[in-house]
């Protein structure tokens, strides 16, 4: 479903992502572990589209995602940064999104992404009100508006709630059995395993170690973690 | 152009005002800067020493210049903040269509100012009201377009650099020369009581800008979000 091929992107003489080749398909998870500066962020904005590869290709279904509206239409994006507009509310918001989208019915997706992630009750009140964790909350509806078939999240746990990263994990468990990809960013190694079918470790722009997650013990993974990239992340 | 174009840019533009008639933020500030530098142009002329159709149209334009950048600023920096424009470009949407959407809402901040500046001008410096007036608004428009679609693209090329409050305005006010040129002689051409004709020179250079820039900044614009 989403393959990307010896993607490379430098910022001058720098390469944050240094010939990544990337493969997850339908109902996979692959989780990117790696330390600060490992390029992860970068990666996942190449996955998006919204960086231009120095080098290499990101395909969707085989289609290329950088000019080719259908792939794009296929791509999720959890980012660092809420994407929402503060003086909107958060069903305006989503609506907006939906609309981009060219869903047929804005107000009943929105609603239920909403539903979703459990934060229906504060939909007319603008964003810029609601605290982080509802923020991050309204984020994560509107990323899932459309429902994507590739959903890219990076550190979607941030600021989230026990409430919150329950309805986060069951809606990409939801998202998984629904024959969707999933590429997850996190420093939390628990967090990340619990949903992973592939687990990878980026470290200075290249993946040092890729596997499936059946292969792995938690525990060991972890000591291995922290060993490879030098303390605990 | 396809309609899923212009739809798209409707649906941005529809965005854009929506936030701020919320906040009424920028609207309000260049409202306030328009009347208060109409003003002070009044309180500072000595009707005997210059006309009042001389002074006028330089104030005018002047005024819409730097009233018009207010909101200009503003266009990208909504979204900016939070990265709200990495959910358009994620989105199946064009490049072309986020800046025509962009610009069609600057386009109704800058008619909004003008809407009340004009006819505010008319009364400060006692100039003739009724059909002068009307044919203003429309080189004001004609005016307008070109300035909103220049300064679109600079908004765009500059919300990202730390200095783009000072960036916008450098980058955009040589260009706006010939809009604001075109227009104030236009409008002098007008108030002095002078047949359309006399000023058509100017309007077709006017028109010509509209076309250039409108295409070529639709055209550069989505060079400006490469990252």
């Amino acid at each position: 479903m989403l393959e990307a091929t010896g993607l490379v992107r430098a910022f001058g003489s720098r390469r944050a992502v240094d010939g990544v080749d990337v493969s997850v398909g339908a109902g996979d998870c692959l989780v990117l572990f790696g330390p600060n500066g490992a390029g992860k962020t970068t990666l996942l904005r190449l996955l998006a589209g919204l960086l231009k590869p120095t080098a290499g290709a990101t395909r969707i279904d085989g289609a290329l995602l950088r000019g080719d509206s259908a792939a794009r239409a296929a791509v999720g994006l959890i980012s660092h940064q809420t994407m929402l507009y503060g003086a909107l509310t958060a069903r305006e918001n989503l609506e907006f999104t939906a609309r981009l989208y060219g869903e047929a019915d804005p107000s009943s997706v929105g609603e239920r992404a909403l539903r979703t992630m459990r934060v229906f009750d504060r939909a007319d009140t603008p964003v810029r009100v609601l605290s982080r964790g509802l923020q991050q909350r309204v984020s994560i509806a509107r990323a899932i508006v459309h429902r994507p078939r590739v959903l890219l999240l990076d550190e979607p746990y941030t600021g989230l709630d026990a409430s919150g990263a329950a309805a986060l994990t069951r809606m990409l468990e939801e998202l998984r059995a629904g024959g969707a990809a999933l590429v997850l960013v996190t420093h939390n190694i628990g967090e990340g395993l619990a949903i992973a079918t592939h687990a990878a470790v980026m470290r200075r722009g290249r993946f040092v170690r890729h596997e499936r997650r059946e292969a792995l013990d938690a525990e060991r993974y972890t000591s291995e973690y922290h060993e490879l990239v030098g303390g605990p992340a | 152009m396809k309609p899923l174009v212009l739809t798209t840019a409707w649906l941005i533009a529809r965005k854009d005002l929506a936030i701020e008639f919320r906040t009424r933020t920028a609207f309000l500030s260049a409202l306030v800067f328009a009347l208060l530098g109409l003003g002070i142009f009044r309180f500072a002329w000595d009707p005997s020493a210059v006309s009042a159709i001389d002074l006028a149209p330089g104030v005018l334009w002047v005024i819409f210049t730097f009233s018009g950048l207010l909101g200009l600023h503003r266009s990208f920096g909504v979204e900016h903040a939070e990265r709200a424009i990495d959910g358009l470009l994620v989105a199946p949407v064009g490049r072309e269509a986020i800046f025509l959407g962009k610009a069609l809402a600057n386009l109704c901040f800058v008619a909004g100012i003008q809407v009340i500046a004009i006819p505010a001008m008319a009364v400060f410096y006692d100039l003739p009201l009724g059909r002068p007036l009307l044919v203003l608004f429309a080189i004001a428009l004609l005016a307008a377009v070109g300035l909103v679609a220049v300064g679109t693209l600079f908004s765009a090329m500059a919300v990202n650099t730390r200095l783009a409050e000072l960036l916008l305005p450098m980058l955009s006010l040589p260009f706006f020369v010939p809009v604001v040129m075109a227009a104030a002689q236009s409008t002098t051409q007008l108030l002095i009581g002078r047949p359309l004709a006399e000023a058509w020179p100017w309007l077709k250079i006017l028109i010509a800008y509209d076309i250039v820039f409108l295409t070529a900044c639709t055209l550069a614009f989505p060079y400006t979000l490469e990252e």
